[in-house]
C-alpha cells in the first residue's frame, strides 16, 4: 500500500473514527531479524570483540555473525537514516539495528563482507568533517553518551544537550575507539532533573541545573493553572498562595527554601525557571546499573555546578576529562569509577581527580544522615590537613 | 525456532509506499552541500560541525538542503523548518534560556499519549516550527529494523513533518520531532495503514516497554526478552494508550544481571533473567583461560596490556561471596551461596554459562529524582518461571498495579507510593510474605508499629488496675 499524498491522507475530519486503527502495537520483532539471527537465535555461544567496536559472535551450531558498532548523534535527519538503510541494504540484506544507548550496530555473516563493511563506514564523514559512522564503543571503553532532549524539543531545560554531548563525545573520542579503561565506563546526560534517561546510575552523569527561584507571573497564573496544584507540586513546601495589588489569585515563592527542581513548572507554566546566569551544569559519577561484582549504585554529585558555557562547554569537558584520566590511572582491572572510589575513598577521589570538595557536596536532603561519616576511618589528603588546622589541631 | 506476531502483519515493500523518487532523493551535489549556508547566522552551530564526533549540525544541514531543493507539492510543513530549528536552538544559546513553550494538549483522537504539543515562542522569527510536536512511534522489541520499514517512516515524516528525528528516545520510542497539529491525524493513519504499527505512550499511562537484545545475540540471556516485551506490550494495549494510572509506569526487560537497559534504574516494574541451578562449567575452557589460550573477558580490555590473565586475583578473589576456589585444577563454585552477580562468567565466558534452569527476578519502583529524590529497583520476587503465555507474570503486574491504583495519589510513582505507605505495608497488600531478600539488612531503629493485635490482652488497661499495684 502506497503512502498518502493527500494533505489529509486517510483521515477524514467529518468521521474520525472511520477507518480509525488502534491498539495495533508495535510490529513484530522476528520479521526484523536478518536471517543468521533467526537461525541461531537462543544458540548463541560465544562471542569475541575483535577490536573495539567490532564483535564476533559464534552459535552452538558454528555460524557466525559479525557486529560492526557504530556511534551516532540520536538526534538525526531522515537523510542520515537514509544513508544508514543505505549501507545496510548493500552489506547487511537489508537489516540494522540500534542499540539502548543509541550506538548503530551493522551485522553481516562472514569475514569478506565485514572487512567490505568497516572499510565503507570508515570512509564516510560529514561535509563539515566529522565521522559519520565511528566505529567503537565496546568493552573496556566509553560508548555512546545517552542524552535527552535539552534546548531542540524541551520547555524546561537547564542547559542543552545535543551540544554538550557532541563537546564531550569529540573529547573522550579515544575512548570510544579504544579498551583502554579498567571496565566500560557509561556516560550521560539530562538536561534538567527530570532526568528523561534516568542518568542517575552512570559512571559519569552530566546534569542541567537551575539555580534561580520560579519567576510568578502574578497577573496571568490563575488564569494559566490550578493554583493548588501548583503550592502541592512543591516538594519542599517553598509555595504559598498570595494576592496581586489588583487582587488577583497568586503565590508566593520562599527563595531560600526552594531546591530549583522545577515539579512546579512542570505542573504550572506561570512559574518559570530558566535563566541565563541562574543555568548550568551538575556533574555526578560513580554509579552503575550493572550487578556485577558490587551491586548497582546511585551516581554522587561531584561537581556542584558549571557554567553553560555554548557551544563546547570546556569547564564540563575539563572535570570529565580528570575524571576519566584518573580513574584509568588508578582503577584495577575490572573495577567501575564508583567500585574505584569506594575502595580508595571518596576524600582519595576528589584528590585523584583533583576536584574541589565544597559544602555543597554534604547532604542536606532527605536520609542525608545516612552519607555522613560515623567511623575513624578516613586517609589524610590535603582536605584533611585544612581541616585539621581550622580546628585548631595543629599549626 | 520461531515467534509468530499476535496478528496477521502488514507487508513492508518500500518501492510499493514511498513517496520519493530516486531523482529527488539524490537532489543535491557534494559541492552544493559543502558551500551550503544556514539562512541564519549560527556560527555556535558551525563550530559543533569540527571535531570527530557524528555532528547533529551536520546532517541538519544534508536535511536543510534537501529540502531547499524540494518541490513544493512534496512537503506539508514548512520548508525551513530545519533551518528555523537551527535558528533558533542558536538564539537559545545566546540567550542561555530554551525558547520552546510549556506544553500544549495535542493528541490523536481515543488515544491519551504518544503525541507531546510543542509551540516555540519565537513563532514570528522561526515560522515553520511555531508547532513542533513530537510522535512517539513504539519500536520493535530490541530494535531491529528491516530498511523497508525505516525508509518508508522517512519519506512519511519528510512529507507529514520535519524529518528530524531521534534513534531512540530515552525510554526507547523512535521519536519524530516537529510537525504541525493537523498532520498528527494523518500521521497516525499512515503508521497504522501503511506501516502497520502504533504510536508509543506518554502521560498517566503504560510507557513504551523496552529490552535488552537477549537471546537475539547474547549468549547470557536467561529468557526471551523480546517475545515477553512484545507479549505485555500486546497485551496492555489500553493501559498503554488511556491513562488510567495515578502517573507514569515503565516495564523494562533485562535479560541477564548485567543489565543492559539499565531496568533497575529507569522501570517501576524491572525484569532481570536469573538462574536457580548451577553455573555451567567447561573444565577445559577454564584451563584454556589460566593457560593464556583464550584472552579473558572476550577481549573487553584488549587495547591495554593489563598482563597475564590471573584466575585467582581476576576472578576468584574479585567474586562479592567468595564462593569459588581450585581444587587442584579444577574450578569449584559453591552455588548455594553464588548471588549471580555475572562477574566470573563475563570474564570467563567460555568456561562458565548461567545455570539452564532460568526464569525472572522482579525488582519494583525505579525512578529519576523528582520529587523525593531517585530510587532504585527494590527486589519484590526472588524468581519466576518466564514462559509463554506469561500468565503467571501478568497475575503479578496486575496485583501490583490494582493496589497503585487504589491508593497512589496524583502524580505519585509506584517507588514513592511504596515509600509512603512503607514496604511492610506494601507487601502484606500485594499479599507477598517478608523476606530477607528484600532488603539490604534488618532496620536498625527498634520503633516498630506493632498492631494491637499483635500484643497479648490488646491496648486497653485499667490505670485503676495498674495503681493498684503501684503507688502514686
Ligand atoms: C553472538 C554473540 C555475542 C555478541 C553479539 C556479543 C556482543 C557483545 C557486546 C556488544 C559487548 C560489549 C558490550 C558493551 O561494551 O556495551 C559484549 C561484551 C561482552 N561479551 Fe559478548 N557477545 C556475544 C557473545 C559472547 C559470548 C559467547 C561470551 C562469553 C562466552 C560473551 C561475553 C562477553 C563479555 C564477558 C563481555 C564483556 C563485558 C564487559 O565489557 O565487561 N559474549 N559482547
Ligand atoms: C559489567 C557489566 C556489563 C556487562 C558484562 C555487559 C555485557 C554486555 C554484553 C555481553 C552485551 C552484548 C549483548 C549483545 O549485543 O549481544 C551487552 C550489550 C549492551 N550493554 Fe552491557 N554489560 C554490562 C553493563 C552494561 C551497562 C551498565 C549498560 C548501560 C548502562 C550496558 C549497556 C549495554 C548496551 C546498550 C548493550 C547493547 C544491547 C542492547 O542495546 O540491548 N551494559 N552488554
Ligand atoms: C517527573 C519526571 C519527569 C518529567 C516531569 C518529565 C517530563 C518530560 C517532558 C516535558 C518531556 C518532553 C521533552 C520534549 O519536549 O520532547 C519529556 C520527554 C521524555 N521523557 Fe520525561 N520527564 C520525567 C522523567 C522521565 C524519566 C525518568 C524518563 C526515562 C527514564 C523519561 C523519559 C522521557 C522520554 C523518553 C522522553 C522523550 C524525549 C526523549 O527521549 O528525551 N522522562 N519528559
Ligand atoms: C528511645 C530510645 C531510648 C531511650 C528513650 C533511652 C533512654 C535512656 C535513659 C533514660 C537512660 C538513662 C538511664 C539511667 O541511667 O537512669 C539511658 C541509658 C543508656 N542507654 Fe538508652 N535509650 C534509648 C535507646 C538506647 C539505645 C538504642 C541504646 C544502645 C544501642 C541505648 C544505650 C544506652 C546506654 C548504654 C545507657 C547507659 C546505661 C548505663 O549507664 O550503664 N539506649 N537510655
Ligand atoms: S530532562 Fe528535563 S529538560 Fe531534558 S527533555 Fe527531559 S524534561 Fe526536558
Ligand atoms: S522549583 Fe521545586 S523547590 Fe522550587 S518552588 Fe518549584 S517545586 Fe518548589
Ligand atoms: S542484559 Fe544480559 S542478556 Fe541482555 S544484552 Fe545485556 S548481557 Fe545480554
Ligand atoms: S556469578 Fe558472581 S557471585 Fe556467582 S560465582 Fe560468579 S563471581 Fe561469584
Amino acid at each position: 500500500m502506497a503512502l498518502s499524498k493527500e494533505r489529509l491522507g486517510r483521515y477524514n475530519p467529518e468521521k474520525p473514527q472511520e477507518n480509525r486503527l488502534t491498539d495495533l502495537g508495535p510490529r513484530h520483532f522476528w520479521e526484523f531479524f536478518p536471517p543468521v539471527i533467526k537461525e541461531n537465535y537462543g544458540t548463541w555461544a560465544y562471542h569475541d570483540i575483535l577490536e573495539p567496536g567490532v564483535l564476533a559472535h559464534v552459535s552452538d551450531s558454528g555460524a557466525k555473525v559479525y557486529t560492526v558498532r557504530c556511534g551516532a548523534a540520536r538526534f538525526m535527519t531522515v537523510e542520515h537514516v537514509r544513508e544508514i538503510c543505505a549501507i545496510a541494504d548493500q552489506h547487511c540484506d537489508g537489516y540494522v539495528r540500534f542499540t539502548t544507548r543509541n550506538n548503530i550496530e551493522f551485522l553481516v555473516d562472514s569475514a569478506e563482507k565485514l572487512e567490505a563493511l568497516k572499510k565503507d563506514l570508515e570512509g564516510r564523514k560529514f561535509a563539515g568533517g566529522s565521522y559519520k559512522f565511528p566505529i567503537g564503543g565496546t568493552g573496556a571503553g566509553i560508548s555512546n553518551i545517552v542524552h535527552t532532549q535539552g534546548y531542540i524539543h524541551c520547555h524546561t531545560p537547564a542547559t542543552d544537550a545535543s551540544s554538550m554531548v557532541k563537546a564531550v563525545s569529540d573529547e573522550l573520542f579515544e575512548y570510544f575507539k579504544g579498551m583502554t579503561l579498567p571496565a566500560k565506563l557509561r556516560v550521560s546526560m539530562a538536561c534538567c532533573l527530570n532526568m528523561c534517561g534516568a542518568v542517575h546510575c552512570s559512571d559519569i552523569a552530566l546534569l542541567g541545573y537551575h539555580r534561580k527561584p520560579p519567576i510568578v507571573d502574578s497577573e496571568y497564573i490563575s488564569k494559566l493553572c490550578e493554583i493548588p496544584l501548583a503550592i502541592a507540586a512543591c516538594p519542599v513546601g517553598a509555595i504559598s498562595p498570595d494576592k496581586t495589588e489588583s487582587g488577583l489569585k497568586s503565590v508566593k515563592i520562599k527563595g531560600e527554601r526552594c531546591m530549583f527542581c522545577g515539579n512546579c513548572y512542570t505542573m504550572c507554566q506561570a512559574l518559570p525557571l530558566s535563566d541565563k546566569e541562574g543555568d548550568g551544569v551538575t556533574i555526578l559519577a560513580g554509579g552503575k546499573i550493572s550487578n556485577r561484582i558490587s551491586m548497582p549504585k546511585f551516581s554522587k554529585v561531584v561537581v556542584p555546578w558549571l557554567p553553560n558555557s555554548f557551544p563546547r562547554f570546556p569547564e564540563v569537558v575539563e572535570n570529565v576529562k580528570k575524571i576519566v584520566e584518573a580513574y584509568a590511572k588508578g582503577a584495577n582491572k575490572y573495577e567501575r569509577v564508583g567500585d574505584w572510589a569506594e575502595r580508595i575513598g571518596w576524600e582519595r577521589f576528589f584528590e585523584q581527580c583533583e576536584l574541589e570538595f565544597t559544602e555543597h557536596l554534604i547532604d542536606d536532603y532527605r536520609l542525608a544522615y545516612d552519607t555522613w561519616r560515623t567511623s575513624t576511618q578516613f586517609k589524610f589528603t590535603d582536605a584533611a590537613w585544612a581541616l585539621s588546622k581550622e580546628a585548631g589541631g595543629i599549626e | 525456532m520461531a515467534f509468530e506476531p499476535v496478528r496477521e502483519m502488514k507487508k513492508l515493500n518500500y518501492d510499493e509506499m514511498r513517496i520519493y523518487s530516486e531523482a529527488e532523493l539524490k537532489n543535491y551535489t557534494e559541492e552544493e552541500l559543502k558551500s551550503f549556508k544556514c539562512k541564519y547566522e549560527i556560527p555556535d552551530l558551525d563550530e559543533l560541525e569540527k571535531g570527530p564526533w557524528p555532528s547533529f549540525v551536520s546532517d541538519t544541514k544534508q536535511e536543510a538542503l534537501r529540502r531547499r531543493k524540494l518541490s513544493d507539492d512534496q512537503m506539508l510543513i514548512g520548508r525551513d523548518v530545519c533551518e528555523d530549528m537551527l535558528g533558533q536552538l542558536q538564539t537559545s544559546f545566546d540567550e542561555g534560556e530554551t525558547h520552546w513553550k510549556h506544553g500544549g494538549i495535542v493528541g490523536v483522537f481515543g488515544y491519551g499519549g504518544g503525541v507531546i504539543g510543542r509551540y516555540s515562542d519565537l513563532a514570528e522569527k522561526y515560522p515553520s516550527i511555531a508547532m513542533f510536536h513530537t510522535v512517539r512511534v513504539n519500536q520493535p522489541a530490541s530494535k531491529f529494523y528491516s530498511t523497508d520499514f525505516l525508509k518508508t517512516i522517512c519519506d512519511m515524516w519528510e512529507y507529514r513533518g520535519s524529518g528530524m528525528m531521534n534513534l531512540h528516545g530515552s525510554t526507547g520510542d523512535l521519536v519524530l520531532l516537529g510537525t504541525t497539529t493537523e498532520q498528527l491525524e494523518p500521521i497516525f493513519y499512515e503508521l497504522g495503514h501503511v506501516l502497520d504499527t502504533d504510536i508509543g505512550g506518554s502521560g498517566s499511562n503504560l510507557r513504551t516497554p523496552a529490552c535488552c537484545i537477549g537471546k537475539a545475540r547474547c549468549e547470557f540471556a536467561c529468557y526471551d526478552t523480546q517475545d515477553l516485551c512484545y507479549d505485555l506490550t500486546q497485551y496492555y494495549q489500553d493501559e498503554l494508550h488511556r491513562p488510567a494510572f495515578p502517573y507514569k509506569f515503565k516495564f523494562k526487560f533485562d535479560g541477564c544481571p548485567n543489565g543492559c537497559v539499565a531496568s533497575i534504574a529507569r522501570s517501576d516494574m524491572s525484569f532481570i533473567g536469573t538462574w536457580r541451578d548451577d553455573i555451567r562449567i567447561d573444565q577445559d575452557a577454564v584451563k584454556a583461560y589460566i593457560a593464556g589460550d583464550i584472552v579473558p573477558n572476550a577481549g573487553a580490555h584488549g587495547k591495554r596490556d593489563w598482563g597475564k590473565f590471573d584466575i585467582n586475583k581476576e576472578v576468584i578473589s574479585l567474586c562479592p561471596t567468595k564462593c569459588m576456589s581450585m581444587e587442584g585444577d579444577q574450578l569449584v563454585i559453591d552455588n548455594s551461596e553464588c548471588v549471580r552477580c555475572m562477574h566470573c562468567i563475563n570474564t570467563m565466558p567460555r568456561a562458565l554459562k548461567p545455570g539452564l534452569d532460568t526464569g525472572i527476578t522482579i525488582l519494583l519502583g525505579a525512578k529519576a529524582p523528582i520529587l523525593d529524590g531517585a530510587q532504585m529497583a527494590t527486589l519484590m520476587v526472588p524468581f519466576m518461571k518466564a514462559e509463554a503465555p506469561y500468565d503467571n507474570i501478568k497475575a503479578f503486574v496486575e496485583r501490583v498495579w490494582e493496589f497503585w491504583m487504589e491508593e497512589g495519589k496524583n502524580r505519585e510513582r509506584l517507588g514513592e507510593l511504596m515509600q509512603r505507605v512503607t514496604l511492610p505495608k506494601f507487601i502484606e497488600t500485594i499479599g507477598l510474605p517478608p523476606a530477607p531478600q528484600m532488603v539490604k539488612a534488618p532496620r536498625a531503629n527498634p520503633y516498630i508499629f506493632w498492631k494491637e493485635e499483635d500484643v497479648k490482652g490488646g491496648w486497653n488497661r485499667d490505670i485503676n488496675d495498674y495503681r493498684s499495684r503501684h503507688k502514686r
